[in-house]
């Protein structure tokens, strides 16, 4: 059989009719390979145009690739439904054991349709699927005991995976995430609240299948390769402090965002850095198939008030992006409190980012008169995380009209108390936490998901500042940031982690490929990234999006970067430029 | 890939694993049908991965149970330890999954016969953190 032909069959689930069926896509697999490329095909399909991001006809689109759980860091899964966050096609990746369950379940996509009337939760195992009821989830204060209950009460411990929602998901806060494997999310762009407008609480897959690879000797040679570079210098960063490993450098360039952007400089960043949450480092973990083993846990200790001789001990994952998040965009400091913020938004199950930035804008918009106590109920201070931690539940219950409309995020908060002008989003969306200048905040603006992640721009910025080079014009800087989007669309519809984006160039990536049978080049592969790219972008303004109207945080402008001030008019003109000609290649 | 010396597989320090089932991998592509799921080792949580991994691995008994409940002699002891699997005579009862306590007798779901681990090491050296290794027997 085949490569093409093990891993295009499409499983197809309608949460209405509570059916499923089973398709063989080969025409999309063949043609766009898998992930990202076969999910935003997938999408169209599914998605009417004006669909409602939390109504039964918004689709949930999950796939993989063609090197998933075959080869190092081939661990992502890719998920595509329309977020209620920014209203457009949206995208997030996650890892854990998904990628691998769903892979060895025999399947290379998922599409999940329709709603449920009431609670349920999803098993599927090869191509069945099984409903069952959620009633005894739905509502459970903690996202990490429905974990646990599921561990228990189903077989495939060690091939499958368990996506679940917290309460956050529940109450359609529009930045809820899904939480895998305890430690890996589908974090941004609020697919949670998705999984709960369909009153799906719980995914499982198990995954106890194989594949006959066509050219075995080939496939283990190009495999021990790139095992050896992941394994090597292009990961260390990862490998040794993991991404809390950008803290203090970030912290040092003046370009890690603190108090809701107002600076890029935090005076208590050594204490939330890499470095220091070493002294609670408790475990690594690692997504299937990776050795990096990016993945860390803090340990904390706690003594009960009531019971002094009583402790308990709470394992934490800390990334950069939540320590920024959390920490020193809401001028935490305080190492534990920190971790503690984590661990709720780990329970509730809500997107660290954006739920951190609706909080800075909160904060600001308290001090600043526009709002009062009788909104916030918490007297919320820069560095004061019980307050912070209250509000995070708060968001969740929404016990006012207030925390209902900070559930809708950090636009539809501003636009409804003002401070706009603080009030940091890109179409919709909160930016993850580097101030490094011109290039990074373009690429928010312009990027399929308006993520740090599309182009990567921030380290376009600091290798600006590094080399103390010129600033290129934003014509120049759309066609950078577009040429890195494209090129990661290939590595996103192989399903590769980004971490492993120096493991995998054109070389490893062909030669990948052709011990599983396929014959693309290195020309191909790129022309394909750019089709990708277009698909993605003409999907989007078909839904309506301009890119004229993204709006650019003042804030944005006001505090100066590694690369001096950002200015409204550069933003502009490359938003000009970009939108031309994304148009001009969508004819 | 038949173990030429008498060895076993042995768990150095589950504590170190990360749970990458590097190792399930590599073990299944010794042979041409490759995934975690055709791996004659497995590597599960602990109830809850933030509890570490429990590294599931045959322990090459020196009496094994799995070979004595085998209705059709499919498995056969090795004089020092361990067995091997005769696949034709193996009528896929799994009365041998359900006689290994440590839960080593891992299940081939495409081909309905039980993985049983031939003790090579193959994937010792796939291990990134050197949770696996081979002793003599
Ligand atoms: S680098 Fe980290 S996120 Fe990426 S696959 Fe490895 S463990 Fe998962
Ligand atoms: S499954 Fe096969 S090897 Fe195991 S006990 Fe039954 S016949 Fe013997
Ligand atoms: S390769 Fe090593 S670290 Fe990875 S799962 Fe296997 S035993 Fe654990």
């Amino acid at each position: 059989m085949s490569w093409v032909k093990e891993i295009s069959k499409v499983l197809y689930v309608d949460l209405s009719k509570k059916t499923f069926w089973v398709e063989s896509r080969e025409d999309l697999f063949s043609k766009w390979l898998g992930g990202i490329g076969v999910a935003v095909q997938l999408y169209k399909e599914e998605v009417p145009k004006g669909a409602d991001p939390l109504g039964p006809e918004n689709a949930i689109v999950l796939a993989v690739g063609p090197l998933t759980a075959v080869f190092p860091m081939a661990s992502k899964t890719i998920s595509v439904f329309k977020s209620p966050l920014t209203g457009t096609m949206a995208e997030s990746h996650a890892g854990g054991r998904a990628p691998a369950a769903i892979r060895f379940a025999g399947l290379g996509a998922i599409v999940i349709k329709g709603a449920s009337e009431r609670p349920v939760y999803l098993v599927v195992e090869g191509e069945r699927v099984r409903f069952r009821d959620a009633g005894t989830l739905w509502g459970m204060r903690s996202a990490e005991t429905v974990g646990r209950v599921l561990r228990e009460a189903l077989p495939g411990a060690g091939l499958r995976t368990i996506m679940r929602i917290g309460r956050a998901g529940e109450r359609l806060v529009r930045y809820a995430n899904v939480i895998i494997e305890t430690y890996r999310h589908f974090g941004r762009m609020g697919l949670g609240a998705v999984f709960g407008s369909k009153k799906l609480k719980a995914l499982v897959v198990i995954g106890r299948r194989s594949s006959k690879v066509p050219k075995i000797r080939e496939y283990r040679e190009a495999y021990a390769e790139i095992l050896e570079v992941a394994r090597g210098a292009a990961t260390k960063k990862y490998h040794e402090l993991g991404t809390a490993a950008n803290v203090l450098p970030l912290n040092k360039l003046g370009a890690l965002p603190t108090r809701n952007f107002l600076s890029g400089r935090f005076e208590g960043a050594e204490s939330i850095s890499g470095e220091r949450l070493l002294e609670s480092l408790s475990r690594r973990l690692s997504c299937v198939g990776c050795p990096v083993a990016c993945i860390h846990l803090a340990a904390i200790r706690e003594q009960y008030e009531d019971e002094k001789y009583f402790y308990k001990v709470e394992n934490v994952p800390y990334d950069y992006e939540l320590l920024y998040a959390l920490g020193s965009n809401l001028g935490v400091s305080d190492t534990v409190g920190v971790l503690k913020l984590i661990k709720v938004v780990e329970e509730e199950g809500m997107d660290a980012i954006s739920a951190g930035v609706a909080l800075a804008w909160a904060t600001e918009a308290l001090e600043r008169g526009l709002i009062t106590k009788e909104h916030t109920i918490v007297e919320l201070k820069w560095g004061d995380w019980q307050a912070y931690s209250k509000s995070l539940h708060y968001i969740v219950e929404q016990p006012n009209d207030f925390y209902k409309v900070l559930a809708l995020g950090v636009r539809e908060a501003a636009s409804r108390y003002g401070g706009e002008e603080f009030a940091l989003h890109y179409n919709g969306l909160e930016p993850a936490g580097y101030h490094t200048g011109p290039l990074y905040h373009l690429s928010l603006a312009i990027g399929g998901r308006h993520s740090h992640l599309d182009a990567g721009a921030y380290g376009m910025d600091e290798g600006l500042a590094s080399a103390k080079a010129r600033v290129p014009e934003p014509e120049e800087a759309v066609r950078l940031i577009a040429s890195e989007e494209s090129w990661r669309q290939v590595l996103n519809s192989l399903a590769v982690c980004l971490f492993g984006r120096r493991v995998y160039g054109p070389g490893a990536v062909t030669k990948a490929l052709r011990s599983l049978g396929y014959e693309l080049g290195e020309k191909e592969l790129e022309e394909l990234g750019k089709s990708i790219y277009l698909e993605r972008h003409t999907v989007k303004l078909s839904e309506g999006f301009r890119p004229e109207d993204v709006k650019i945080p003042r804030r944005v402008l006001e505090t100066p970067t590694p690369l001096g001030f950002v200015t409204e008019e550069y933003l502009r003109r490359g938003i000009q430029h970009f939108a031309e000609t994304i148009r001009k290649q969508g004819r | 890939m038949i173990a030429a010396k008498a060895q076993r597989l042995v768990v150095l320090d589950a504590n170190k694993c990360v749970g990458c089932q590097l190792c399930m991998l590599a073990c299944s592509s010794r042979l041409t049908h490759v995934g975690p799921a055709k791996s004659h080792l497995l590597i599960r949580s602990a109830g809850g991965i933030e509890r570490g991994f429990v590294v599931v691995v045959c322990r090459a008994c020196q009496d094994p149970p799995c070979a004595r409940v085998c209705p059709t002699g499919a498995l056969s002891p090795l004089p020092k330890g361990g067995v091997r699997l005769s696949s034709s005579k193996c009528i896929g009862c799994k009365n041998c999954v359900d006689a290994c306590d440590i839960g080593a007798v891992l299940w081939d779901e495409e081909l309905e016969k039980p993985l049983i681990c031939i003790q090579c090491g193959y994937c010792v050296d796939f291990c990134p953190y050197g949770v696996l290794g081979v002793e003599a027997l």
